[in-house]
């Protein structure tokens, strides 16, 4: 069968059950939109090119295949890369398809020229550029699965017009030709009997739950060990959700802005268990301080992540699902007794549970009490999506989080602006679930322009704006290490008018000023199911976020809110 | 690959001793597109120093085998190679430990070599087995292929007579061959 470049590509896509693409056309692209229109593959027409990118992730994440974005060459290829590096440190497995100049003109700055497989290197797993037709099922099937085996992440296929015109005769690759790509899934025996023996002897132990065990799909596996081997998790901002906010051994999230309980529960374990987590400094503060007492079992499926950071005593390659049983069938029926640890543990969740002082009457609502009520009213199965800031680590603390999948974020990155467009991909993964993004008045306005996107295509999403009028994070570092000096920070709680904006974009827009209103509002918005909601709630500018481990300090200099400081 | 890479060794430089803390990885990568780009990127991107590097194909074309010789004070070895396997293209890295290394470089350089000087230069290519591939009438280009801190020491005498143009390749290296042990004397405890 002959088909053109084009054509073999829509194919291969199929091939490999893409059922959604986020995209927007343009010239090098063009020959490969013409065969879309025969596809059964819905193509969800973006307002941004990162918008395409973003929306893959959340896809990705929601549903745990890979997301995939076709975008043109040139400014649009450029235009995704953020996405890209976004789901490169996250280890989202996406799949971007770029146009690319014909192969006669690549290295003659021909319009829409960009050297997107040179500018994507760093911030992709792997990268091709395809030079000849025939390639195109070969590399395709490549692309996917690097994107998704090992630890997933991102990678581009850049296509030159050129050669997506061009005829070849079909065919499916029976097996992958990747010599170099092995990765490791079994972990060591003889490490794994190690690490059973240590948690069965600790004092002290501590599961340090990362993302890995979200994209690794090891939910129920990490349940098992818990269970048990009645072990504390914590659970970091990549893994919120990963054992449920209500399991009495959940202790939520360490960190910077980690509660008091699981900050500290990390400092004084004798036995730390990495899973799946990556020693990041939002989580270890200065490395030589962390965990000072703990001895460290890491098991993480990318060997570079072992000792990267900080030396693990039982390093174990693999992946956490087939680890992490391994580790339960060894343990040992005899284990020391930990209930002192718990007790203590237990202890300190009553004393410095995540707190803020309630908004007196008349006063500005409080942005955790809107987090707060969202995660009341939310039907089951609630997808949260947030930005980066303030009230991303608002939504973290005060969502309750009861399944994995159902809390996207820009973690490693840190990509204002990902909310909208990532929710839109989640919503269009996942149509049954209610997708509530909890968003930033900064962040918004970077990529609010596909809420046309979601109103176009009818992705009901439905979007808080916790707005204080100031880039909130920003704002809040000023205060507490630049001496109050506000530097570009105040945005405005009233520029744009997000109510007319929401309108203007096809969306139902609502304001709330009063904390009366915030519940009637939400749940009107829970009922509106055929277009975007947005709810401006003006929240308390001063309000910042606690507690906090300041940059580089140790994790034992948490700062907690002042009326916790006050009653202690 | 700061300045001191530089190529063309300004007459009367002293090349930096690359010292006991130089680590030699023979790399064995796809012959493919790209692939010298990815490695240099990942060295530049994760802040590592590449003190030499010599590429070419091995005797199965769809292979090249690159020789980086790696100063690393600062980063320890052992991620450098855990972040290199990690490219797809990269199919086998093997650490060669200095001490049990076969070290060659080749250079070659054109020097000043006035009738008068010209046996002085003759000389010393005669005692470091090197050659004279191109004569002038003031000047002579050498080659010589050596041991890395031999090569320093030509180049230091070459120095000497003023040298014009002078390009070493980096170094190449592979593993010593295992030797039969040694037989135990007798009443000797081992």
């Amino acid at each position: 069968m002959r088909l053109t470049g084009a054509q073999a590509l829509i194919k291969s896509l199929e091939m490999e059950g893409v059922e959604t693409v986020f995209g927007l056309p343009g010239g090098a692209i063009l020959p490969v939109y013409d065969p879309l229109l025969e596809s059964p593959i819905r193509h969800i027409l973006v307002r941004h090119e990162q918008g395409a990118g973003h929306a893959a992730e959340g896809f990705a994440q929601a549903t745990g295949r890979p997301g995939v974005a076709i975008v043109t060459s040139g400014p649009a290829a450029t235009n995704i890369v953020t996405a890209v590096a976004d789901a490169y440190v996250d280890s989202i497995p996406i799949v971007v398809i770029t146009g690319q100049v014909a192969t006669t003109s690549i290295g003659t700055d021909a319009f829409q020229e960009t050297d997107t497989t040179g500018i994507t290197m760093s911030v992709t797993k792997h990268n091709w550029l395809i030079t000849q037709a025939r390639d195109i099922p070969r590399v395709i099937a490549e692309a996917f699965h690097v994107a998704t085996t090992g630890r997933p992440g991102p990678v581009v296929v850049d296509l030159p017009k050129d050669v997506a015109n061009d005829t070849m005769e079909w065919y499916w690759p029976r097996r992958l030709d990747l010599p170099g790509y092995q990765p490791t899934v079994k972990g060591h025996p003889k490490m794994i009997e190690q690490a059973a023996a240590l948690i069965a002897s600790a004092a002290r132990p501590v599961i340090y739950a990362g993302g890995g065990l979200i994209r690794g799909d090891a939910s129920n596996e990490l349940r098992t060990l818990v269970d048990r081997a009645g072990i504390p998790v914590v659970t970091t901002l990549m893994a919120r959700g990963v054992l449920p906010d209500s399991h009495p051994l959940c202790l939520g999230m360490p960190g910077m802005h980690g509660n008091f309980t699981a900050v500290t529960a990390l400092q004084e374990a004798d036995l730390v268990i990495a899973l799946g987590a990556r020693f990041d400094d939002r989580v270890t503060g200065k490395v030589d301080a962390f965990a000072p007492k703990a001895r460290v079992i890491h098991v993480d499926i990318d060997p570079a992540e072992l000792g990267k950071v900080r030396r693990p005593d039982v390093p174990i390659v693999g992946d956490v699902k087939s680890v992490i049983p391994e580790i339960v069938r060894l343990l040992p029926s005899e284990r020391r007794d930990i209930s002192a640890w718990l007790t203590q543990l237990n202890a300190w969740r009553e004393q410095y549970p995540y707190s803020y002082e309630p908004a007196e009457a008349g006063a500005a609502i409080k942005p955790q009490y809107v987090v707060e009520r969202i995660s009341a009213l939310a039907p089951v199965d609630t997808i949260v999506v947030s930005g980066v800031g303030q009230h991303q680590m608002w939504a973290s603390q005060y969502f309750r989080f009861e399944s994995p999948n159902t809390w996207i974020n820009s973690g490693g990155l840190g990509t204002m602006g990902f909310a909208v467009p990532a929710a839109i991909g989640a919503k269009a993964g996942r149509p049954l679930s209610t997708v509530w993004v909890i968003d930033g008045d900064g962040c918004f306005q970077m990529t609010a322009q596909e809420l046309v996107t979601a109103t176009a295509e009818r992705i009901p999403i439905k979007v808080a704006i916790l707005n204080n009028g100031y880039l909130g994070m920003v704002r809040q570092w000023q205060e507490m290490f630049y001496e109050e000096r506000y530097s570009e920070v105040f945005l405005s709680p009233d520029l744009p008018d997000y109510v007319k904006w929401a309108e203007a974009m096809g969306a139902v827009g609502f304001r709330v000023d009063q904390g009366s209103e915030v519940d009637p509002v939400i749940e009107k918005a829970n009922q509106i199911d055929d277009r975007p909601v947005v709810i401006d709630f003006r929240v308390d500018t001063f309000e910042k976020v606690y507690p906090m481990v300041p940059a580089g300090a140790p994790n034992d200099d948490i700062v907690l809110p002042p009326h916790q400081i006050r009653g202690r | 690959m700061a300045e001191r890479s530089s190529n063309l060794v300004p007459i009367g430089s002293i090349r930096p001793h690359v010292g006991g803390r130089h680590h030699i990885l023979s790399v064995l990568v796809e012959n493919r597109a790209g692939v010298l780009a990815r490695v240099s990127l990942l060295f530049s991107r994760r802040g590592y120093n590449i003190y030499s590097l010599a590429v070419a194909p091995t005797d199965d074309e769809r292979f090249s085998r690159l020789t980086i010789v790696v100063d690393v004070e600062s980063v320890p070895l052992e991620q450098i190679t855990k972040q290199l396997h990690k490219l797809i293209n990269v199919i086998k890295i093997t650490e060669i430990d200095p001490a049990d290394a076969l070290e060659y470089e080749c250079m070659l350089a054109t020097i000043n070599a006035e009738a008068g000087a010209r046996s002085k230069v003759m000389e010393l290519v005669e005692i470091f087995h090197g050659e004279i591939i191109d004569v002038s009438l003031d000047r002579l280009t050498v080659v010589f292929a050596l041991s890395p801190e031999k090569l320093d020491d030509v180049e230091a005498f070459l120095a000497e007579f003023g040298v014009i143009e002078l390009q070493r390749t980096g170094r190449i290296a592979l593993s010593k061959l295992p030797k039969p042990a040694r037989r135990p004397k007798k009443g000797k405890i081992s």
